[in-house]
């Protein structure tokens, strides 16, 4: 019985699919196109940032997937700006839009099916200019991608050809970015930057394969890949999840001298809190693709303030305080395909009251700099009528 | 559970005698190479650990990948071979059991695994999977065995219909309830359980944990629960074993260990726990260097090339057991003086009274806590760890701090509230009703 219904919820018909497919190409090649053109001017894409001491600002940015099942809103509407020589800490659970978010900004996204349908990233450049990556085409990437804005990828064991030696992956985005280099100052530069990241031997490491490296070293050569060019920013998704915390505690060390050394700002996407609290200026907590509060690290971890938020921290166990019991979350992230259209959080609060039932809940200041997505803080004066 | 435990005498266990008692326990892997596959040297896996368990209690294994933990778990279990030492379950050695009797020990002594991705068969429906095991055993009589199913699979947070079903049409934290729901129809004593957490969410592994707690209160459950994850490990186990390299370098009961880790490792380790709180300011102990191999470790005590203590001695002695407090083992040079434990003397009492304390409160918390579990809310738990008393300073003065904010606040809120009752009394019925009707979703519906 309950198996028949389920299956019926869920059942979609061929032709259902065949002309959901039929769609998502229509609407998939025109974004494609657009990416693919070549010769554009480089007018098209350069626009100006709102607050001149930020490197990066993100707004209302849209991404969605078209897959056959439907249209996923993996990222739906988030916000946020990084300023200069700041570290930005994105949490969430998995399947809440971080690493989408973070690919977005790379232009990384699994194409055709995943395309930014809308918003704006706007990245600052030399002499007070800026592009907007939403708008620029694939070739046009290429050449930001590595040197203004890289990224540090969440598994060092995969991410790494294995087929290349660790020199030539690191030589590869010096000598792509800096075309008047020759080979010998490439070298030199490699070896530099290998040191830079506390690899004792560099010279030998140049000359190494990535399987004969452990999991710590590994991912020292991804942030030396990564800072290979001084990037103004740097995404680092999940850096160290996949690292023990001995070790972790080594690869964060270097991440945050290494940020004050060059001068950039760090995108620090994971779910860890402990890590968040440790590393990053401000917060951006993510849940089902929408930003439900942001502010300083201070502000989210004295007064977190959406239920999210405090269901995310009470359900971690801390060490040296003890609780009988685990908090846990009840129920399961919404279907992303079918969004309701109240907050996405209602059925899993325990706080829910009769204005959750109506739209999703607008952006509140509880602060200048603090934000929360849930109409427990809307002030009774300001409310709708 | 009857027909192959008979045969047995000790069948139950007073709380002061142990289930399982590990001595000098040690797993080598060969090093084969060249042409003839010669063996030219070994892994040393496990490297003479010793540690005894009680009923009701929980163990933790710590430490780095690649320090031998899994492999002690599976040793231990007879898994994997031992090369010297011994495993004594309820006083019979493992190691010494026919393959009949130790078929018939089995169902005892059940493992969970790391991935529930991969640990389940994607062919079986999810009845089978678990019913087959305890079909084989012949745990319950044929007439009551769908019964029992059903039971088991309640106990784990599984609906009788989920019997069905695959495992791909589970998400992880379900499929981890699968693994465990398997493990527990054998009816077992004692479960390994290897990092059943660490390929789940925050918020469903608080889920998983609770599970594993409430199971262990109900059937009287001992764990040898191994973990990176330090914070878990301090949330569920009553003692705690670090490991290096292959050795226990520090054993002892939780409060101990966490409140006054003596081996310079462990400091190392328990310092690079990240806090969330953005003003806990630790002086953060960093370890050069990544964990040698430990197919040539070094010589001496193993820790000695990262060790910021490194004295003559340590490179040339290994260090032995010194039992600093009673209960409480180091390997470490640094405690010479304190007295040597060669095995497993000198540390019973204190491990005795721990499990008969945690018996203790286990059924106080069986006797009067089910009803009032089911209605703790996120301030609830908020306000619980904030009148908690053990903790250290610095951490204190935080929690104190957000403590009053958080009464400020709830202040704050209640006073929203009644102006909305005021606005709106045909509604007011609605609003505090969303309030109160939390519930913790993980406790098995009894």
């Amino acid at each position: 019985m309950a198996r028949k219904s389920k299956k019926s919820a869920n059942y979609l018909s061929a032709r259902t699919i065949r002309r959901t497919a039929k769609e998502n190409r229509r609407i998939t090649r025109q974004f494609e196109q657009k990416l693919n053109r070549k010769h554009v001017a480089p007018s098209e894409y350069a626009t100006v940032m709102k607050d001149p001491a930020n490197v990066l600002e993100v707004e209302d940015l849209k991404t969605y997937f078209f897959t056959d099942a439907g249209t996923v809103k993996a990222v739906d509407g988030v916000s946020f700006e990084v300023p200069r020589g700041k570290t930005i800490g994105l949490v969430g659970e998995s399947g809440c839009g971080k690493s989408v978010t973070s690919l977005s900004i790379m232009q990384l996204l699994q194409r055709p099916q995943g395309q930014i349908v809308s918003g704006a990233i706007r990245l600052t450049q030399d002499h007070g200019q800026a592009v907007d990556i939403t708008k620029m085409p694939i070739h046009a990437m290429e050449k930001i991608r590595g040197k203004d804005v890289s990224m540090i990828f969440q598994e060092p064991m995969t991410s790494l050809n294995p087929v290349f030696k660790i020199g030539s992956q690191l030589d590869e985005v010096i000598g792509l970015h800096n075309p008047d280099m020759d080979k010998d100052a490439v070298k030199k530069r490699t070896i530099e930057m290998l040191e830079l990241v506390s690899i004792a031997n560099s010279g030998a490491v140049y000359d190494m394969y990535p399987h004969q490296l452990s999991g710590g070293m590994r991912q020292r050569v991804m942030i030396a890949i990564a800072l290979a060019c001084s990037p103004k920013v740097i995404i680092a998704d999940e850096p160290t999840t996949a690292l023990d915390v001995t070790i972790q505690a080594q690869i964060l060390d270097i991440l945050r001298r290494l940020k004050d050394q060059i001068n950039s700002s760090i995108v620090l996407i994971t779910h860890d809190l402990g890590v968040i609290a440790e590393m990053a200026d401000e917060v951006v907590v993510m849940y089902a693709g929408r930003i439900v509060e942001k502010g300083t690290v201070e502000e989210i971890f004295k007064h977190p303030s959406h239920p999210y938020t405090l269901g995310l921290m009470a359900s971690k166990p801390v060490v040296s305080r003890h609780v009988e019991r685990l908090y846990s979350i009840p129920g399961n992230v919404p279907n992303p395909i079918e969004m309701p259209d109240y907050c996405y959080f209602r059925d899993r609060c325990d706080r829910a009251f009769e204005p959750c039932y109506g739209e999703y809940p607008p952006m509140i200041s509880l602060s200048p700099t603090h934000k929360v997505a849930c109409y427990c803080y809307q002030q009774p004066a300001d409310k709708k009528e | 559970m009857a027909k192959h435990t008979t045969s047995h005498p000790s069948q139950t266990t007073p709380p002061s005698q142990e289930l399982l008692s590990v001595s000098h326990l040690k797993t080598y892997f060969p090093i084969k190479s060249g042409v003839l596959q010669r063996v030219t040297g070994y892994v040393k896996a496990v490297d003479d650990i010793s540690f005894k368990l009680y009923p009701g209690q929980t163990m933790s294994l710590v430490g780095e990948s690649g320090c031998g933990k899994t492999t002690a778990g599976r040793t231990i279990l007879r898994l994997t071979p031992k090369s010297a030492g011994e495993v004594v379950f309820e006083g019979k050695d493992i190691y010494k059991l026919d393959a009949q009797e130790l078929r018939a020990l089995r169902p005892q002594m059940q493992l969970i695994f790391q991935d529930p991705y991969s640990s389940l068969s994607p062919r079986m429906p999810v009845g089978e999977i678990i019913a087959e095991a305890p079909r084989q055993h012949h745990i319950v009589p044929k007439e009551q065995f769908d019964t029992y199913i059903d039971k088991i699979m309640k106990d784990c947070g599984l609906q009788p219909y989920h019997r069905d079903r695959y495992p791909h049409e589970f998400s992880g934290g379900q499929r981890q309830r699968i693994c465990i729901a398997r493990a527990l129809a054998l009816n077992p004593k004692f479960i390994v359980c290897d990092e059943p957490v660490s390929a789940l969410d925050v918020s469903i592994q608080a889920q998983i944990i609770n599970l594993l707690m409430d199971l262990q209160a109900q059937y009287n459950l001992t764990y040898l629960f191994i973990s990176h994850d330090l914070s878990v490990v301090e949330h569920i186990s009553d003692l705690i074993g670090v490991m290096y390299l292959g050795d226990l370098v520090e054993r002892g009961t939780k409060k101990e260990v966490f409140a006054r880790p003596l081996h310079p490792y462990t400091q190392a380790l328990f310092s690079a726990i990240p806090v969330p709180d953005p003003d806990y300011k630790m002086n953060r102990i960093i370890l050069e260097g990544s964990i040698p191999s430990p197919a040539n470790p070094p010589a001496g005590c193993k820790f000695h090339t990262r060790c910021r203590y490194c004295m003559e001695i340590c490179k040339q002695q290994v260090p032995p057991s010194y039992e600093v407090e009673p209960g409480h083992v180091v390997n470490c040079h640094l405690y010479e003086g304190s007295p040597v434990v060669d095995d497993l003397t000198g540390s019973d009492d204190m491990e005795v009274q721990l499990a008969r304390e945690k018996l203790a409160a286990a059924e106080d918390r069986a006797a009067g806590a089910a009803a009032a579990r089911g209605q703790l809310s996120v301030d609830d738990i908020v306000s619980e760890n904030l009148s908690e008393e053990a903790r250290t300073d610095s951490q204190e003065a935080v929690l104190d701090r957000s403590s009053e904010w958080m009464k400020e606040r709830e202040q704050q809120l209640e006073r929203m509230q009644a102006d909305r009752r005021q606005a709106e009394p045909a509604a007011a019925g609605a609003a505090p009703a969303g309030d109160e009707s939390a519930e913790a979703p993980a406790s098995p519906e009894k």
